[in-house]
C-alpha cells in the first residue's frame, strides 16, 4: 500500500450482520460506541437500521452525520448454508447437465462408506441444456440454436424460476453464447435475474466455475432485495454518503458490485478479524503476523505479510462435515485465506475408542454450553478445563454474564477424562488444553508449510474471547517469540471493516506457455482487466488514488497446482517475462526447496486487483486508567511447567502501566477475556493500549 | 507419569500431523496426475525395526499396508547399521514395493545424536516408467518398463547421478520423472525435520516408548472393534471380466478373538497380461475393505494392521509371482473390498453395502505417435499428446442410503477438469452426464454410472488404453436388490470395443464410454415412494424402469 494519507472521515460506522447478532460500531474520531442487536433474519435491514440508530443516539448524532458506512453481511452465506435462496435454474451445454453434481467424483473421507455428498444448489430437474459448443481455442463447434432458447424461456416461466445461472463449457475463452442466451432470455423474462459464468468467474475448471455461478444466482435476488431496501431506507433517514460492502477478499466495494456479484460477500465477517490484525501489524510495524481468532466454537488463523492478509481464490461452503476439506461446494472468489479449526471455548473433550483424548471439532456452543455454565451441558469443554486450571474467574466470566461452577467442571473432567487416562482433575484439565493447543499448532504448521512460511518468525496477534487464554501456549508450541493482545480484542470483525481499503480483484484464465508467451494478447487481457477493476473501484470511491496489483497463476507444465506470482510493474515485454520466470523460480524454491529449471512454465490465470490505500485511522482510545489502589489479587493456577498449583497475580488490563515490564506467571483480565501469561513470558502495555507478550530468552521452558 | 500420559497423547497427534505434512509436500510438487489428482501416493514414519507408526490418509488404499511391508524389504537389503545420515534408498520392485513399476518408493533414515531413530518412507506414481506404457497389454514384467531393485540413490547427501541418468534415459518424460524422484526425497526430508524438532521439543531420546504406546493402543483398538462383530467364517466368490476370459475370485473370511483372517484359496491363477496382483497389493485392498466396516476410525500402523492377516495361494492372480505382468493390477485389486463386503454381509445382514462399479474407468488417450494401420509419416506432423480422464461408475447401495452416483470407491480418485484436458490435448468432450437407469434397483438404489462421449477434435486417429471391468459381470445387488447396469464401450459408428487393451479410435468417430452402475440393496418394491418420485422427477430412472423394477403404477 502506498503511504498516501487522506484525512480520515470523522464519524465512521461499521455493521456486521451475523447469523445471531448484528454488531454496530461507531468511531467518532477516537471515541468508540457499539451496539449488539439480534439479527432480524426476515428483513436484516431492520436490525441494521436499529443498530445504527442506537449508536448514533449514544453519540448524539443523526444519519446525516455519518461520513463512512461499511456493511458486512452473512446473508449470502446463510442463504447458501440453509438452502434458502431463490428458485434457481442452470443453463449449460447439452450433454453436461450433471457436471455440478458429479463434481470431482471423489469421496472426502477415505474410510467412510456411509458418507453423503453435498447436494448441488440447483436440482437436476432445473438444470437445462442447449445445443452449443465452443472449444478450448474459443472456436464455435456447434452454433447456438436460438429457437431452443425461446422454448426454454417458456419452461423457466412454467417452473417459476427467479434466478438463472448460465454456464457453458469453455465460456471463459469465448463468452459469446452465454451473452447471447442472457440477452434473449432477459428480453422474455424481465423479472428474472441472470448470472453468467463468464462474468462471475471467468476461470478454467468447469466444476468450480459452474458451482460459483450457481451460488451467485442462488443468492442474488435475496441480497439485491435487501441491499436495495436498505439503501432506500438509509437515504430516507438522511444518509449523505454511499455505503460500502465488505467482501470476502478483505476489500470493500460498492452496493452495485455487491448486487451484481453477491457471491463475493460470502465470509465477509471473518475477513474483518484479519483486517483488524493487519492494521495492528501496521501500527506496531510488524512485518510478519499470524492472526489468531478464537471464540466459542472455532479458531481461525491467517498469515499477514507486510500488512496484507494472505489471499486465496478458493473457498468451500456448506461443508457436510464442517472442518473436512472437500465436503462442501466450491466457489472461486478472492477470499482471505483463513484456516478454520474446530477449537473454541465450547469444544468438547472426549476419549475415543483407542483411549486417545480428542478435543473438538464439535462444540457445546452456548446452549447447553460447557458443564460449568450449569445450563444442562454434560460434556467437558475447553472452558471447563480452563476453569479447573484456575485461569478463569468464576464470577467474572464473559463480563459476568455467566457464573462458572468449577466443582461441576472438576467432577465432569475427572469422570470423562481423568479416570480413563489415569490423571487427576488438574492434569486432566491440562491434557485438554495441551491437546487443543497441539491441534491448533498442527493446523498452523501445515498451513505455514503449504504457504512456504517459517511460522516461528511470526508475531501472534490474538483476539476473540478465548484466544488470549491460549495464545502463549500456542506461541510456545510454534516457537513464536512474541504475542500481541490488541486493545478491544473482543469487538473484532466489525471494527476491522473500518480499516479495509476499497478493492476489487478480477481474474481471467488464459492458458499460455511462458517460453512462447503471446505478449500482445496477454497485454490486452491485462489492460481489459485493469480498466474493469479501476472503474469498479472508482465507482465506489472516485477521489482516492488507486494502486493496481497484477499477478499470474503459474506452474510447471504437467503439474496440477498453481502458485500466484506478482507481475513486474510496467509494460509486459520479453524482459518482464524473463523477470516473471525468475520470480516463479524463486518462489517455487522458497515453497518447495528446489526448482525444476528444465521444465517449461505455464500460465493458467491472470488477476488484477485495484485498491485504494488503507485508511490511516488511529485506534480508539482506551478507557482512562482506573485511578486509586490497584487490586493486587492472586489466584491459584495449576502450572503446566511446575505441575503444581501456584499463586498467580491477577491484574486488570487498565491497571498496567504503559511501558513497564510484568513477568509471568500473570493473569490480565478485562471484561470480555483473560490473558494468561505463563512463566516463560512477560507482558507490557504499549502506548496504544495493546498488550505485548515476549518470551523470556534466559529461561528454558518445556511445553 | 501424568506427564508421560499427556505427552504420549500430544506426540501421537503430532506424528499424524507430521506424516500429513509429508504427504501434502508430495502432492503439491508431484507431476503425475495419478499422484496429484488421485492421491496415488503414501507417506509414513517407521520405527528402526521397520514397523510403521503413522501413515498419512491419502487417496488410494493401494498403499494402505503395502508400503508398510516395503520398509522391511529395504532393511533386509540395507541393514540400518550400514546406513548413515543423508542416505536415501529407492525401489520400484513391484514385489517389494507397492505392486507395479510406476510406483517409486523412497526410504530415508533419520538420525538423532548419531543414532538412527526412525525411517520416513513415501511412494508415488510416476508419470512414466518406459516400457509399453499404461495398460494391461504386457505379458511379463520386462514389457512394463524400467525395474529398479532396492538401491541407494543418495549416499550421505550425494545424489547418484548415474542412477538418475539411467532412469531419465528410460522414460518418456525424463524431466517430470526426475521431478517426481526429487519430490519424494524432499517430502521425506520435511518429515525428518519435523521429527527432529519433535524429539528436541519433548526432550525424547528416540521414538521407541511413544511408538510402542501407539502400536499397543492401536492394536487393542482394532481388536476391540473386531470383537464387536460375530465370530465365524464366511465365504464369497465373484467373477470378473479378466483379459481374455472370466476369472473367479474366491475368499473365506474368519473372525476370531485373535483378529480377522482372509484366505483367497480357490481364486484363479495368474495370466499372461498385466492384470495380475502382487500379494502386497492384495493385502492393501483387502484390509482396506475390512477397515471400511471394522475399525474405520483407527489409524493405520503396524499395530492396527497386524490384527488382519491375509493368504493368497502363490501363483494365483492375487499372489502373482515374478516375472508376471502387473501394471494394471488395480482392475482386480479394486474388486477386493466388494469380495470382503460379500463375506461380512453374511455376518451382519443389513449393515453392509452392495457391490459397486469399484474398478476405476479411467479413459487413457494418446495420439501423435505412430499407430498400426496408419501412415507413419503423417503422425510426425500431428500434436503429440497423452491424457487420462479419471472416471468412475456408481457405488453399491448402502444400508438406509442409496449408492453414490459416479463416485470413486474404493479408490479415492478425483477427476481432472474437462477444460484442462481440452486445453492440453486435441480431444473434445461431447457428453459427460449420469446414465439413467444404471443404478441397480432396490429399496436402496445403486449409484448411477455416467456416459462420456469424446472425439479427436481434428479428425485424426488416436489410441485408447482400456483397463476396465464389470462389462460382462455387473455389480450384483444384495438382499433382494438388483444388479447395476454393466459397463459398455462403443464407437459412434456402432462398433463395440473391448474393455481391456489398446484400441484405435478412427478419425471422425466418437468414443462412447458408459460406466457401470452400483448394485441395489433390498427389494425394489420396498423403496420409499418419495424417493422413487424424486428419482422419476429428476430422470435418474425412466418411467418404464419404475414400472418394471419398482412396480410403480402411477401414470404421469
Amino acid at each position: 500500500m502506498s503511504g498516501t494519507k487522506t484525512p480520515p472521515p470523522r464519524n465512521r460506522i461499521a455493521v456486521d450482520v451475523g447469523g445471531t447478532f448484528t454488531d454496530v460500531v461507531l468511531l467518532q474520531d477516537q471515541t468508540q460506541y457499539s451496539a449488539k442487536i439480534l439479527t432480524s433474519a426476515d428483513a436484516p435491514e431492520r436490525a441494521v437500521l436499529q443498530g445504527i440508530g442506537d449508536v448514533l443516539q449514544q453519540a448524539g448524532l443523526n444519519f446525516a452525520a455519518i461520513d463512512l458506512l461499511i456493511l458486512g453481511t452473512t446473508l449470502a452465506t446463510n442463504a447458501l448454508i440453509e438452502r434458502k435462496g431463490a428458485r434457481t435454474a442452470l443453463i449449460t451445454t447439452r450433454g453436461f447437465r450433471d457436471l455440478v453434481e458429479i463434481g470431482q467424483e471423489d469421496r472426502f473421507a477415505q474410510y467412510d462408506v456411509f458418507l453423503q455428498k453435498p447436494q448441488p444448489l440447483v436440482p437436476r430437474h432445473w438444470r437445462f441444456t442447449l445445443d452449443e459448443r465452443i472449444d478450448a481455442q474459443g472456436q464455435i463447434r456447434i452454433a447456438l440454436d436460438e429457437a431452443q432458447v425461446s422454448a426454454l424461456a417458456q419452461q423457466l416461466r412454467e417452473q417459476q424460476i427467479d434466478s438463472v445461472a448460465i454456464g457453458f463449457l469453455q465460456s471463459f475463452v469465448n463468452p459469446e453464447h452465454e451473452q447471447r442466451v442472457a440477452a434473449l432470455l432477459r428480453a422474455q423474462l424481465p423479472e428474472v435475474t441472470f448470472s453468467l459464468s463468464s462474468e462471475v468467474c471467468p476461470e478454467i475448471r468447469e466444476y468450480e466455475r459452474l458451482s460459483t455461478v450457481c451460488a451467485n444466482a442462488y443468492v442474488q435476488p435475496l441480497v439485491a432485495g435487501y441491499l436495495t431496501r436498505l439503501q432506500q431506507q438509509l437515504t430516507q433517514r438522511g444518509l449523505r454518503v454511499r455505503p460500502f460492502l465488505m467482501t470476502s477478499g478483505g476489500g470493500i466495494t460498492s452496493l452495485e458490485t455487491g448486487i451484481a456479484e453477491p457471491v463475493r460477500l460470502v465470509e465477509s465477517g471473518p475477513a474483518g478479524g484479519a483486517i483488524l490484525a493487519s492494521n495492528i501489524a501496521r501500527q506496531l510495524e510488524l512485518e510478519n503476523v499470524l492472526s489468531f481468532d478464537m471464540g466459542g466454537t472455532t479458531a481461525k488463523i491467517c498469515f499477514i505479510d507486510r500488512y496484507q492478509p494472505q489471499i486465496s481464490r478458493s473457498f468451500e461452503f456448506g461443508r457436510v462435515h464442517r472442518h473436512q476439506k472437500g465436503s462442501g461446494l466450491p466457489i472461486r472468489i478472492p477470499v482471505i485465506d483463513l484456516v478454520e479449526i474446530g477449537a473454541g471455548g465450547g469444544s468438547i473433550a472426549r476419549i475415543d475408542n483407542l483411549g486417545r483424548l480428542q478435543v473438538g471439532p464439535d462444540s457445546a456452543g452456548s446452549s447447553p454450553g460447557p458443564v460449568s455454565y450449569n445450563l444442562g451441558g454434560e460434556l467437558v469443554t475447553i472452558t471447563d478445563a480452563n476453569a479447573q486450571l484456575g485461569l478463569l474467574d468464576p464470577a467474572a466470566f464473559a463480563g459476568g454474564k455467566v457464573e462458572l461452577n468449577v466443582a461441576r467442571a472438576a467432577a465432569a473432567l475427572t469422570e470423562q477424562v481423568g479416570q480413563p487416562l489415569g490423571l487427576d482433575k488438574d492434569n486432566a484439565a491440562l491434557a485438554v488444553t495441551e491437546i487443543i493447543a497441539e491441534n491448533m499448532a498442527n493446523a498452523a504448521r501445515v498451513h505455514a508449510s503449504e504457504s512456504g512460511k517459517q511460522v516461528d518468525a511470526y508475531t501472534l496477534v490474538a483476539f476473540g474471547g478465548a484466544a488470549p487464554l491460549h495464545a502463549v501456549r500456542l506461541a510456545t508450541r510454534l516457537g513464536i517469540q512474541r504475542v500481541v493482545i490488541p486493545h478491544a480484542a473482543g469487538v473484532g470483525s466489525a471494527l476491522g471493516f473500518l480499516w479495509a481499503p476499497v478493492a476489487y480483484q478480477a481474474v481471467h484464465s488464459f492458458y499460455q506457455r511462458l517460453d512462447h508467451l503471446d505478449i500482445a494478447a496477454v497485454s490486452d487481457l491485462l489492460t481489459t482487466l485493469s480498466d474493469q477493476v479501476r472503474q469498479l473501484v472508482q465507482q465506489a470511491d472516485p477521489a482516492a488514488p488507486i494502486t493496481l496489483q497484477r499477478s499470474v497463476y503459474l506452474r510447471y507444465a504437467g503439474q496440477g497446482h498453481e502458485v500466484a506470482v506478482d507481475l513486474p510493474e510496467g509494460e509486459l515485454d520479453q524482459e518482464a517475462v524473463a523477470a516473471l520466470h525468475q520470480r516463479f523460480t524463486l518462489l517455487y524454491r522458497q515453497l518447495y526447496g528446489r526448482s525444476l529449471d528444465h521444465v517449461a512454465v505455464e500460465a493458467i490465470s491472470w488477476t488484477v486487483t485495484a485498491s485504494t490505500p488503507a485508511p490511516a485511522i488511529a485506534p480508539p482510545q482506551t478507557a482512562p486508567a482506573v485511578s486509586g489502589t490497584p487490586d493486587r489479587a492472586t489466584r491459584e493456577v495449576y502450572s503446566a511447567q511446575q505441575r503444581k498449583r501456584i499463586a498467580v497475580p491477577v491484574l486488570a488490563r487498565q491497571q498496567l502501566v504503559t511501558g513497564e515490564n510484568y513477568s509471568g506467571p500473570l493473569l490480565i483480565t478485562e471484561p470480555e477475556t483473560t490473558t494468561w501469561v505463563e512463566e516463560s513470558f512477560s507482558a507490557q502495555r504499549t502506548a496504544a493500549g495493546h498488550l505485548l507478550l515476549q518470551r523470556n530468552t534466559q529461561q528454558g521452558e518445556k511445553p | 507419569m501424568s506427564q508421560d500420559i499427556i505427552q504420549h497423547q500430544v506426540i501421537w497427534n503430532r506424528l499424524i500431523a507430521v506424516v500429513e505434512e509429508q504427504a501434502q509436500a508430495l502432492i503439491r510438487t508431484a507431476f503425475g496426475t495419478a499422484t496429484r489428482e488421485a492421491g496415488d501416493l503414501s507417506a509414513g514414519v517407521f520405527l528402526p525395526d521397520g514397523r510403521m507408526v503413522a501413515q498419512a490418509v491419502t487417496g488410494t488404499p493401494g498403499h494402505v499396508n503395502s508400503m508398510a511391508e516395503s520398509v522391511k524389504h529395504f532393511l533386509r537389503a540395507f541393514p540400518l547399521e550400514t546406513l548413515q545420515p543423508g542416505d536415501v534408498l529407492v525401489t520400484n520392485d513391484p514385489w517389494k514395493g507397492t505392486g507395479h513399476l510406476y510406483d517409486i518408493t523412497m526410504v530415508t533414515p533419520v538420525f538423532y545424536h548419531n543414532q538412527p531413530v526412525a525411517l520416513f518412507a513415501s511412494t508415488l506414481h510416476v508419470v512414466d516408467i518406459g516400457g509399453l506404457g499404461p495398460g494391461p497389454d504386457g505379458h511379463q514384467i520386462f514389457h512394463e518398463g524400467l525395474f529398479l531393485p532396492i538401491i541407494k540413490l543418495i549416499h550421505a547427501g550425494e545424489l547418484d547421478n548415474t542412477v538418475l541418468a539411467i532412469v531419465k534415459a528410460n522414460v518418456r518424460e525424463p524431466e517430470q520423472v526426475e521431478g517426481d524422484f526429487l519430490a519424494l526425497v524432499a517430502c521425506n526430508d520435511v518429515g525428518a525435520r519435523r521429527l527432529l524438532t519433535l524429539l528436541e521439543e519433548f526432550a525424547l531420546p528416540d521414538l521407541q516408548a511413544v511408538g510402542e504406546f501407539i502400536l499397543a493402543r492401536s492394536r487393542q483398538g482394532m481388536l476391540d472393534a473386531v470383537a464387536r462383530w460375530p465370530q465365524g467364517s464366511w465365504s464369497a466368490e465373484m467373477w470378473v471380466d479378466g483379459y481374455d476370459e472370466p476369472l473367479l475370485l474366491q475368499a473365506r473370511l474368519t473372525i476370531s478373538p485373535q483378529g480377522i483372517h482372509v484366505d483367497f484359496a480357490g481364486s484363479a491363477g495368474f495370466v499372461a497380461k498385466g492384470i495380475n496382483v502382487v500379494k502386497a497389493y492384495t493385502d492393501a485392498y483387502t484390509s482396506f475393505g475390512i477397515r471400511c466396516l471394522i475399525g474405520a476410525d483407527i489409524p493405520n500402523n503396524a499395530g492396527s494392521l497386524g490384527v488382519i492377516s491375509i493368504d493368497a495361494p502363490e501363483g494365483s492372480i492375487l499372489n502373482a509371482p515374478y516375472p508376471a505382468a502387473v501394471t494394471s493390477r488395480h482392475i482386480i485389486g479394486q474388486m477386493l473390498p466388494d469380495v470382503v463386503f460379500n463375506c461380512l454381509r453374511q455376518a451382519r445382514p443389513g449393515e453392509v453395502p452392495a457391490e459397486g462399479a469399484s474398478c476405476l474407468w479411467n479413459i487413457q488417450l494418446s495420439g501423435g505417435h505412430v499407430l498400426p494401420g496408419y501412415d507413419a509419416s503423417s503422425f510426425l506432423r500431428q500434436p503429440r499428446f497423452s491424457i487420462t480422464s479419471f472416471s468412475t461408475g456408481g457405488t453399491g447401495a448402502r444400508p438406509q442410503l442409496d449408492g453414490l452416483s459416479t463416485t470413486s470407491f474404493p479408490s479415492g480418485v478425483r477427476n481432472v477438469s474437462l477444460e484442462i484436458l481440452e486445453s492440453i490435448s486435441p480431444v473434445v468432450f461431447w457428453r459427460k452426464e449420469y446414465r439413467a437407469d444404471s443404478g441397480g434397483a432396490g429399496a436402496q438404489r445403486g449409484g448411477l454410472g455416467q456416459v462420456i462421449e469424446l472425439s479427436h477434435g481434428q479428425d485424426m486417429p488416436m489410441e485408447l488404453g482400456a483397463a476396465w471391468d464389470r462389462i460382462h459381470f455387473p455389480a450384483r445387488g444384495a438382499e433382494g436388490g438388483q444388479h447395476g447396469a454393466p459397463g459398455r464401450v462403443s464407437l459412434s459408428t456402432g462398433e463395440t470395443l473391448s474393455g481391456k487393451g489398446r484400441q484405435i479410435i478412427p478419425p471422425g468417430s466418437h468414443l462412447i464410454v458408459e460406466t457401470p452402475g452400483g448394485g441395489g440393496l433390498g427389494d425394489a418394491r420396498q423403496r420409499d415412494p418419495v424417493r422413487l418420485q424424486h428419482d422419476l422427477k429428476n430422470q435418474l430412472i425412466s418411467h418404464e424402469a419404475a414400472v418394471r423394477h419398482y412396480h410403480h403404477n402411477k401414470t404421469e
